[in-house]
């Protein structure tokens, strides 16, 4: 363990910049893992002393002191069925599992990578070869392969390592060729190509730095693994062999007298079980400390309904659909909590269109998930505000009756369908689903329904297509059937967050179309999250610009675009290039930079 | 060099994906994705190539520098023969023209410090020793109006405006004569956008360069090309001066392009 552990935290080292907590920092954070470490810690050190600890010699036989008891004079574990002590057979046992545990994962973790690498990374016939070859491998039961290792060498640790190493090599390699081909695939190794690297350095310094992590946090919850695999095979007899002592080999040889001394075989396998533990809480903690997803809880499972936690509750006369006040959303970080969203308030009404306008991080998208409680928690909390839907403040409610309102009062249309779409149903199914979470209608009914849906959003020949699967659909069907999947239980707001920036032109202008006749069709109320101008200026009645988490202007779009008020809005506007400006647009901007500076 | 004025010529340029033989002697789907393409970029001019997810225009940018190679047809990269550099290695294509990616910040090594991103070109397409390396990163981050200290910190701690500046600065490193840029401001916000074409066009005129700029957004290539070709299903549909074909397109396709874009009309 100690070596890995050592090239693992320089790694870490090397990589933490300096003002952020280190690794090594995290890992201690976390108490289970602390103390898998601290246990570990111990069992290496002792193994370590064990030489210069005065025990007696863990071989030496003498009948006349055969199964001694716990605590007997002399032998604090007391002897096994030759007379052996324990303690001394048990310290060097650990010894022998640990080593042959660490070093077979270190060759499996080795060749396993190396063949993945290879793999991922030449993909065509190279990748079929060995992965085939690998699969092979995995195709026998892997104790049966392990024996038959062990019998074609015959018994003895050294070839029980051997075994154990090329049964887990497969592990390895379909791990790290995985996670390679998704590397090889990505824009810095192309960069890198074009820098000048050759293949065998861009596998080596591209990709191995990015593969490191998951082969250190693989090794560490596999080390565990085959210390019992080792255990396994000597408890079988085809380890170590007598007079030997490993933990495994104990274990076997205790077994028979289960009845008689139950400490011969317990001590051993409370020992087996103290390593593997702590071994595996160890391997858990670097892998927590060492995935930044983990680490910034993004992988937690969310609450139903976002944290509410509310200073104030104003009141509004507004009798609009949809009424914010103050809302306020924050995130909890490490360091307190850090508002998102700055008590922004605006309403929109039945028929109305408002866009929201800002650049990434402006707080728009969070403020249209805050709505309807949808801001993951944790982090997020609502810490003020009020959001009226019909005059009913949602934050007010029960957890069941905000959920109930998703679909059935306001609808979101997301960026990318093709993410909010399960890829595994068809879209018609998905469909169907949406109408029936709210409507008790028949199956049937439902796809009556959803055809007629389909239809709403001119997608051509619903029938058939409604058969597909969303890979199968262009962008623009895609966000159609998002579309669709919106209007399920004709709600009567819909929120849009940034439905056509992932789309075409041309297929954004047929999107933004079909949106703003539903609009008109259905008296919806859209919300639409947008950084665009072009598209605010096509569809909305009103916009609000945001900023940081507040609203800088608000008003009546061409109001807005015309004779903005705030500086950051005028800025915003004249950063968009305008058709038919041409060249006198990196003029304006050339100006608007040198006025930025000198102001 | 034989011709200065041009700094890559195409000629019948075709990419075939698939089309291979199976095992059992059937052959999979073939997606012609650029078809019998000629076209030309004059030295020190930018050309926009436009057109939809689909229409070819990255697997073209793809083949120029080298990260693909052309089913048939041939490309002269500033006078050298594409195949020539190919048998030369990735190397020959970087020194001649690199390329900038759309996402800047899965375009830099999570893994890796700003120094040693840049560090690469420097020392295997131009083969200056550490001294000169740091010497030429502090000059090109001064070039992307990037503080120096950025050498020493990774890509995650940069906004996507700042990485992307970054991406250009590698770029440079290779002290190309022509650089590809692959929508690379789409992915940004619009005031971040104004200023790394802002940028673009500065370093243009103080390198002496030649670009292609491939962008889906008709008012971002009017600003800064000079020429524009527009593809559709891997053809080239459409080519004229940025001023003539947005006035007055010829081809349905492009006619459709401009009137779909979002217009900020103020009256």
């Amino acid at each position: 363990m100690s070596a890995a552990d050592t090239t693992m935290s320089a790694e870490v080292d090397a990589d933490a910049p300096p003002a952020r907590p280190t690794a090594w920092q995290l890992l201690m954070n976390n108490t289970l893992a602390a103390a898998g470490f601290w246990i570990m810690a111990v069992i290496v050190a002792l193994c370590i002393l064990e030489p210069i600890l005065p025990l007696p010699d863990p071989d030496v036989t003498s009948l006349a002191e055969r199964l001694a008891p716990v605590f007997s004079e002399g032998h604090l574990l007391g002897t096994d069925h030759l007379g052996r002590d324990i303690l001394a057979r048990l310290f060097s046992g650990m010894r022998v599992s640990l080593v042959v545990g660490v070093t077979a994962s270190v060759i499996a973790a080795f060749f396993g990578s190396l063949i993945g690498l290879i793999a991922g990374y030449a993909r065509g016939r190279v990748d079929n070869i060995l992965m085939r070859g690998i699969d092979m491998l995995m195709a026998f039961p892997y104790i049966l392969l392990a024996l038959a290792i062990v019998a074609a060498l015959g018994p003895g640790l050294l070839n029980a390592l051997y075994a154990i190493a090329v049964v887990n090599i497969p592990f390895f390699a379909r791990n790290i060729r995985g996670i390679t081909v998704g590397l090889a695939g990505r824009e810095f190794v192309d960069a890198a190509r074009l820098s000048g690297k050759g293949h065998i350095s861009i596998v080596l310094t591209e990709i191995l730095p990015n593969v490191l992590p998951v082969i250190v946090i693989t090794m560490s919850t596999t080390v565990g693994w085959m210390i019992l695999e080792t255990a396994g095979l000597s408890f079988l007899g085809l380890g170590a062999q007598p007079p030997q002592a490993d933990l495994g080999s104990m274990l076997g040889e205790g077994r028979s007298l289960l009845f008689t001394a139950p400490m011969v075989s317990i001590i051993p396998g409370v020992m087996v079980f103290i390593i593997v533990m702590s071994i595996n809480l160890l391997g858990d903690g670097v892998r927590d400390a060492l995935d930044p997803r983990l680490r910034a809880g993004a992988l937690a499972r969310p609450m139903a309904v976002t944290k509410i936690d509310r200073k104030a509750a104003p009141k509004s006369d507004d009798k609009s659909a949809l009424v914010v006040t103050d809302l306020e959303t924050s995130f909890e970080g490490t360091k307190g909590t850090t508002p998102a969203v700055k008590g922004i308030s605006f309403s929109l009404d039945k028929g109305e269109c408002l866009g929201l306008i800002g650049e990434s991080g402006s707080g728009k998208s969070v403020t249209a998930l805050s709505l309807l409680g949808l801001v993951a928690s944790p982090p997020g909390i609502i810490t003020g505000g009020t959001v009226a839907i019909d005059g009913q403040d949602v934050f007010g409610m029960r957890e069941q009756e905000i959920v109930a309102l998703r679909g059935r009062k306001v609808a979101y249309v997301f960026q990318d369908p093709l993410t909010t779409l399960h890829p595994l149903f068809t879209v018609g199914d998905q469909v169907v689903e949406a109408v029936q979470a709210h409507q008790k209608i028949s199956k049937s009914d439902a796809w009556a329904k959803m055809l007629d849906l389909f239809r709403a959003v001119r997608i051509p020949d619903p029938e058939q297509r409604a058969n597909a699967y969303p890979h199968e659909m262009s962008g623009g069907q895609r966000q159609r059937v998002g579309i669709a999947m919106a209007l399920a239980n004709d709600p009567e707001i819909i929120i849009a967050d940034e439905p056509t920036t992932a789309l075409d032109v041309t297929v954004q202008a047929e999107i933004l179309a079909l949106l703003q006749n539903l609009r008109k069709e259905r008296g919806l109320a859209l919300l639409f999250i947008t950084h665009d101008f072009g598209v605010v200026a096509e569809i909305c009645d009103r916009v609000a610009v945001m900023r940081f988490g507040e609203v800088v202007e608000a008003g009546d779009t061409m109001k807005v675009l015309s004779n903005p008020q705030h500086d950051y809005t005028k800025r915003l506007i004249a950063c968009v290039p305008k058709p038919g400006q041409g060249r006198q647009f990196l003029d304006d901007v050339r100006k608007l930079a040198a006025e930025t500076q000198n102001g | 060099m034989a011709d200065r004025q041009a700094a890559i010529e195409i000629t019948n340029l075709t990419k075939i994906f698939g089309g291979n033989r199976t095992l059992f002697g059937g052959k999979t789907h073939e997606i012609h994705a650029v078809k019998n393409l000629t076209m030309t970029l004059h030295h020190g001019e930018t050309l926009a190539i436009v057109g939809e997810s689909g229409s070819g225009k990255s697997t073209i940018a793809r083949m120029i520098v080298g990260l693909e190679t052309p089913t048939s047809g041939s490309m002269k990269i500033a006078g050298q023969d594409s195949s020539e550099l190919a048998r030369e290695g990735a190397a020959a294509f970087g020194r001649k023209i690199q390329y900038v990616f759309q996402d800047p910040v899965a375009s830099l090594n999570p893994r890796k410090t700003i120094g040693k991103i840049l560090e690469a070109p420097l020392r295997l397409l131009k083969g200056y020793d550490s001294a000169k390396c740091k010497a030429r990163m502090k000059e090109l981050m001064d070039a992307v109006s990037m503080p120096a200290d950025a050498l020493q910190r990774y890509p995650h701690e940069f906004s996507g405006g700042q990485a992307q500046r970054i991406a250009i600065a590698r770029a440079l490193a290779a002290e190309p004569d022509i650089m590809v840029l692959d929508e690379p401001v789409s992915a940004l916000d619009v005031s971040v956008q104004a200023q790394v074409l802002l940028l673009l066009e500065d370093l243009k005129a103080e390198f002496d360069l030649s670009y292609l700029f491939i962008s889906h957004d008709l008012a971002v290539v009017e600003s800064i090309s000079d020429r524009v070709a527009v593809f559709y299903f891997g053809e080239l549909v459409e080519e004229g001066s940025a001023a003539e074909l947005f006035a007055s397109p010829n081809h349905e396709y492009t006619k459709k392009l401009i009137a779909s874009a979002p217009r900020l009309e103020i009256e």
